[in-house]
């Protein structure tokens, strides 16, 4: 988890290491050099050349390119043309292509009569400030990312340990050993052993994760991030282990402005009523982990081996997957019908009801979708029970959707 | 003496398949209870139902006098048929676990799984991977779980598969010793010398339904042909002429110093009179009734699928 957050950092932070020199061509000198300084991974050096000249003597292992501009780029900007050995490096032609783009407007503005500064004053950026009615700020992006950070980690728990729970009971079921366990424990408890024992596994991973992301991330970010800072600030960090006022401060300018945005996070973070959604994350949660692992059971003990188990892993992944695509949806209108139900159907629920909950949910709903989860979890183990006791003592046999129907139905 | 185990008009039906037709079955204390019949004849769907792994559709099952209850099986012991161990994890962790599973508490299961490890001279397994064991290997490991939390009722199913013979030989030392101890022992074998060897009582089930129980002795007798096998010296018609009405010469064989006849009995006459006739005519070296073996009983049972009854 750490790794996710340290290695893009990482990468683009090494990728861009070598240097791209750039011959230019340009009929213009005079807006060339204005236009495009170089930067630590490009540089530019001027030519004066004709271009099928510099062609010529382009040396693929000394040069990236050749930019040729064209003698009136503020008339015809698709006079500017960049030739390479490969094919162009997105980033190269993306800075060459937004710097022309400037220069050319402020050309078009000097030509209009509007100066830089006019066009300063006349910018202006608004921030919307969301508040409900009592009066607390709220932020929707922040709560689309809680939201979506929690429903996201249900859908990947559920999955990584529902999973490990079916292969659990095939690894039983293939050992032969579940009919010497079954002799001295009902199989009921066997599957409720295996899927709480999962359980507790997982959150104790899960724990360390959290543990381990903090660290590494806090770590990383001071060695990481601080190379940019100037040597006052980063003394200052290494005892802090992380940005604080003080810290900000030394930057000059700036501080005021991050300071602000800083505290504006928080206080949108406390905002987020936190006691709601701890509560509901460990309730969706565990619901959601025991209604699919019960489910995962159960095709553990129909099957015989891993191979098996595609015809029966579609019907239980399928809602899954589901819901995780309608959250993607959902953050952009939280309150939409689609989100109702699937926050109140109990396969759904745990990944759709965590990403709403952010937002603010109707008590009712919330109730109800808890109930309907515990409902359905209850209803799962029974049901999981009844295939497990059958199956997990049934050896070569392929079966059918039919037969785990009557499998319901058989006595004790 | 009283039946641990009785087990009352069961009938268990699988989708579109008997696998048990009223069966009923009595389990003595301390007997060596072996469960016989051909392959599919019901034979582990009722010892799964003895176990509480599965329940009957209709009958009752009582044990020590009342009805089996699910606390029974810290007193049972089973060794399926198909029996296996979780393959990644150590030998002595795993035998520790199931033990504890039956109820015994953890030092106590140590305490006794050392006994039983140094009895088959295997403490150097403790620490090794189930995986790296043989298969022969790890049934004496299952063998000794089975035990170790000394029941009352030893149910073993096909219990001498997979044991080379001085290992089957072993487990066999051992049931007999625990039976001494008096543990009720119930087999399912395949194996009839070791029926023979080992059994008390059978009783013997053919597609579903029971056809035979009893003590070994009893079935014997239901099943002699009254056949006698006799060594003589002297002459064959002197034989013959001692054989009048009840007995009818079934075979004689004259090769050799002594001579071999069968001969049968009918009726309900007295072998003694048998023996006077042949006395006065030939010298008699042995006599002795031919019984049937197992293997015998067994054939003939299965082919004739007749429910019979034992009048004791």
């Amino acid at each position: 988890m750490a790794a996710i957050a340290v290695v893009p950092i990482l990468i683009a932070k090494y990728s861009d290491d070598k240097v791209n020199k750039i011959m230019v061509i340009d009929q213009k000198p005079e807006l060339f050099t204005t236009v495009i300084p170089s930067t630590e991974t490009v540089t530019f050096i001027n030519f004066k050349i004709s271009i099928d000249s510099a062609k010529k003597v382009f040396n693929a292992d000394e040069f990236y390119g050749i930019l040729y501009l064209n003698e009136d780029m503020v008339k015809n900007p698709g006079g500017a043309m960049l030739f390479t050995e490969k094919q162009a490096n997105l980033s190269v032609t993306n800075y060459i292509e937004s710097s022309l783009e400037k220069q050319i407007e402020q050309d078009k503005l000097k030509a209009e009569g509007i100066d830089q500064k006019t066009l300063a004053s006349i910018e202006t950026h608004v921030d919307l400030k969301t508040l409900t009615f009592k009066g607390e700020e709220n932020s929707a992006e922040l709560a689309t990312a809680v939201g979506f950070i929690c429903g996201f980690l249900i859908y990947m728990f559920i999955f990584l340990y529902g999973v490990q729970v079916m292969r659990g009971v095939i690894e039983e079921k293939t050992n032969r050993i579940v009919e010497v366990i079954i002799s001295s424990v009902k199989p009921f408890e066997l599957m409720m052993g295996k899927i709480i024992g999962i359980a507790l596994v997982g959150l104790t991973q899960f724990l360390l994760w959290i543990i381990l992301t903090l660290s590494i991330t806090s770590v990383a970010s001071t060695v990481l991030m601080d190379n940019k800072m100037d040597a006052k600030s980063i003394s200052q960090n290494m005892g802090a282990g992380q940005l604080d006022k003080n810290a900000l401060k030394e930057l000059g300018a700036t501080p005021v402005v991050q300071e602000d945005a800083l505290n504006k996070i928080f206080k949108q973070l406390s905002s987020i009523n936190f006691t709601l959604i701890i509560f509901c994350f460990l309730i969706y949660f565990l619901g959601g982990y025991l209604l699919y692992s019960a489910l995962f059971a159960a095709i553990g003990a129909a099957v015989d081996n891993e191979t098996e188990t595609q015809q029966f892993m579609l019907p239980v992944t399928i809602p899954l997957i589901l819901a995780f695509i309608v959250a993607q949806g959902i953050v952009q209108n939280p309150d939409s019908q689609i989100g109702f139900w699937f926050s109140i159907i109990p396969l759904t629920s745990p990944v759709v009801m965590m990403v709403r909950i952010a937002f603010g949910v109707p008590p009712w709903e919330l109730a109800l979708s808890i109930s309907l989860l515990i409902l359905g979890f209850v209803g799962a183990t029974w049901l999981a029970g009844r295939i497990y006791r059958t199956g997990i003592l049934l050896y070569g046999k392929k079966v059918t959707y039919k037969e785990l129907a009557k499998w319901l139905f058989y006595k004790g | 003496m009283s039946n641990i185990l009785e087990v009352r008009n069961v009938t268990k039906v699988y989708e579109k398949h008997v696998a048990l037709d009223d069966v009923s079955i009595t389990i003595e204390e301390g007997s060596v209870f072996g469960l016989l019949g051909p392959n599919g004849a019901g034979k582990t769907s009722l010892i799964r139902i003895i176990n509480q792994i599965t329940a009957p559709d209709s009958g009752t099952i009582s044990f020590n006098g009342g009805p089996l209850k699910p606390e029974h099986t810290a007193q049972i012991g089973y060794l399926p048929e198909e029996r296996g161990l979780y393959k990644k994890m150590e030998v002595g962790e795993q035998a520790l676990y199931l033990a504890q599973l039956k109820g015994l508490t953890r030092p106590e299961a140590i305490k006794r799984l050392k006994y039983w490890f140094e009895k088959f001279e295997i403490t150097s397994w403790w620490k090794k991977k189930v995986e790296e064991l043989s298969k022969g290997m790890q049934q004496k490991i299952q063998f000794i779980v089975t035990v170790v939390h000394e029941p009352k009722l030893l149910i073993l199913d096909e219990p001498f598969t997979g044991f080379d013979p001085i290992n089957a030989n072993l487990i066999k030392d051992e049931l007999i010793e625990m039976r001494k101890k008096g543990v009720t022992i119930a087999l399912s074998t395949h194996r009839m010398e070791s029926v023979e060897e080992l059994c008390t009582h059978i009783a013997l089930i053919n597609k579903a339904r029971k056809l035979i129980e009893g003590p070994v002795k009893e079935v014997r007798k239901l099943y002699k042909s009254n056949v006698y096998a006799i060594e003589y010296e002297g002459n064959n018609i002197g034989l013959a002429n001692s054989l009048w009405g009840d007995f009818e010469l079934v075979e004689n064989e004259i090769e050799g110093d002594w001579k071999k006849a069968l001969i049968k009995v009918e009726g309900n006459i007295d072998t003694n009179a048998l023996l006077q006739g042949l006395i006065n005519n030939v010298t008699i070296h042995s006599f002795r009734e031919v019984m049937p073996t197992m293997n015998d009983i067994f054939i003939q049972s299965v082919t004739n699928n007749e429910i019979q009854t034992i009048h004791e």
